[in-house]
């Protein structure tokens, strides 16, 4: 089973119960922190790094020796990393998206690939289970290509060894947090009832629920806010897995680094709940589950 | 003309509660929404629409299944695995996989696939009680967000220019990739809000980073400063150490949340100890971009 938790909204509690999920779960499990911009997960998890590689994708280098200044390449390229300038053609590698076109296309064979860097992946445990995160280089622009190739490293290393995936997801509603959620088994969507919360909550269902998968919702922070967050779900049929209460403890135990199942033997259980609804969910019993 | 920008790198940490209020106490000025992805400015700033225009960026490959041999190529070719075969032997483009780089339609030995332009979301020019705001809203799912971005900037650029208004004060999005790098271009100031937590602290060390790479002058505000007086105190000697200028310290104060329910800025409500130190922040940020 792979699980996504995801959220429109930033700093509505993701790393939270991720984190908070991770430390209860009792089989097999690989975490991922797939918030290549800004990974948190490690700060509450502290695993024990065992791996750090870097990860590139294949960029253009151009032999202007051999370039017949056809333009071929110039006129494919869809991101404007090759451009034909008078008598020159240019390459602008930090635009380039890896599609090899204008590689496939060069006649002169001027071009040959090269890398480029997008950042680091590590991997490690954390207490029993498996972890493994990704961080964008400072200054890289594109966090998907990073993102697939934790993601294959995920599925080679599933299919070796079969567990669940816990993945945390990007903040946001367009490709990257689309990257994140596209081929999990269910996504748990993290929201406050703030008006913020909601308005990014009800973007992230617009957003996710073509992909025809499991959702169910957490919402943090309860009782802060509005109601209209229930009508919604309610009248989506999104369940509702989880209510975490407002408690200034809660966000004290955050500031510490603390996983916040730690907080009280209360919201161990919670989390604990959450796990088993989650798997009802991905059997296809969500149906059942309600926020009552 | 003056741009500042604020953004976290961590989202969560009060960016647009906080530029509301900036653009409450901020004179002379456009606002723009530059969170395309999930804006929430407009959310406390209720615009009224001056204008509307669509927003259209890339292509998406669509194969003709009238004139597809079905040889393959495209699936081969295509490096994103947005080509699908299906069991009866005809192929499809996953349109959420394609990354409209055009490779299948250049190769297609047959001419079968289509590549027609993308709307992916709408932008707007708008009045608020505050003044002039450019936002937009990218369509859930969507990509060419770095491009909306420049474009509100141009425009709002533009805007200040006719209106003849000297500073444009921004909302970012949360992280550090292709929205945040194309908002900070041309910003004189980014104002980065952190909170002490690890992460608060994590990521603004990321974002900071980030602005130094493109040599943009950054101001920190410690939100909710009290929360934990230890990473408070790290904060700050990160930020010394860095040249950083603290600009606020701003208290934990739920009175955050129920200006969002009045869908008001926090300084429209009655006066507190956070509108007080609000207005001081707001102050400091003007002195840096004299």
């Amino acid at each position: 089973m792979i699980v996504t938790v995801a959220s429109g909204k930033g700093g509505t509690g993701k790393t939270t119960v991720t984190a908070s999920l991770a430390t209860i779960w009792q089989s097999k499990l690989l975490t991922v922190d797939l918030d290549v911009e800004e990974p948190n997960l490690h700060l509450f998890l502290h695993p024990e790094i065992e791996t750090t590689s870097t990860a590139e994708m294949e960029i253009p280098v151009l032999d202007l020796s051999k370039c017949s200044l056809c333009g071929k390449c110039a006129e494919l390229c869809q991101f404007k990393a090759i451009t034909m300038m008078g008598k020159f053609l240019m390459t602008f590698p930090d635009m380039c998206h890896g599609c090899g076109g204008c590689l496939a296309i060069c006649p002169d064979g001027a071009l040959s690939p090269g890398r480029r860097e997008l950042g680091e992946i590590i991997r490690g445990r954390a207490g029993k289970a498996d972890f493994i995160m990704g961080r964008i280089r400072i200054g890289e622009a594109m966090t998907p290509p990073l993102m697939n190739i934790i993601k294959d490293e995920v599925a080679a290393t599933i299919r070796e060894n079969p567990m669940d995936v816990l993945i945390d997801a990007p903040p946001g509603v367009s490709c990257p947090a689309v990257t994140s959620v596209i081929d999990s088994d269910v996504i748990v969507l993290v929201t406050d009832s703030t008006p913020f919360g909601f308005h990014d909550f009800v973007l992230a269902w617009e957003a996710f629920s073509p992909f025809g998968k499991p959702m169910g919702v957490v919402i943090n922070r309860a009782g802060l806010g509005a109601s209209e967050i229930y009508r919604f779900c309610a009248d989506k049929s999104l369940p509702v897995l989880a209510e975490i209460p407002y408690d200034r403890a809660i966000a004290e135990a955050y500031s510490k680094g603390q996983v916040i199942t730690t907080v009280s033997e209360n919201l161990r259980e919670l989390f604990v709940t959450l796990k088993q609804q989650i798997e009802n969910l991905a059997a296809g019993a969500g149906q059942e589950a309600d926020h009552a | 003309m003056r741009e500042i920008l604020i953004i976290s790198g961590k989202g969560g940490t009060g960016k647009t509660s906080l530029t509301a209020a900036f653009a409450h106490l901020a004179k002379n000025k456009v606002l723009c929404d530059l969170d395309v992805d999930a804006p929430d400015l407009h959310l406390l700033l209720a615009p009224e629409h001056e204008s509307e225009v669509e927003f259209w960026a890339g292509n998406e490959a669509r194969i003709d299944q009238d004139t597809c041999q079905q040889c393959g190529l495209c699936r081969e070719m295509c490096r994103y695995g947005a080509v699908i075969e299906h069991d009866d032997g005809h192929f499809s483009v996953d349109s959420l996989r394609c990354e409209g780089c055009k490779v299948c339609v250049s190769f297609c030995p047959d001419e079968a696939i289509e590549f027609p332009e993308k709307h992916c979301g709408q932008w707007y020019i708008s009045s608020t009680r505050f003044g002039a705001m450019v936002h937009a809203r990218l369509f859930p799912g969507e990509e060419n967000s770095g491009r909306l971005v420049a474009l509100l900037k141009q425009e709002a650029k533009k805007l200040a220019e006719e209106r003849h208004l000297d500073l444009i004060l921004s909302d970012g999005a949360p992280g550090i990739g292709c929205p945040v790098i194309s908002s900070l271009s041309g910003t004189d100031l980014a104002v980065l809000v952190t909170e002490p937590t690890p992460s608060g602290r994590h990521d603004l060390e990321r974002v900071a980073s980030l602005c130094d790479h493109f040599k943009v002058a950054t101001a920190v505000i410690i939100n909710k400063f009290d929360l934990n007086s230890e990473q408070t105190a790290s904060i700050e000697g990160f930020c010394r150490e860095k040249n950083y200028p603290v600009v606020g310290k701003l208290p934990h104060d739920k009175v955050i949340t129920e200006a969002m329910v009045q869908r008001l800025a926090v300084t429209e409500l009655a006066e507190t100890g956070l509108s007080l130190e609000i207005e001081k922040t707001w102050q400091k940020i003007m002195q840096l971009v004299p």
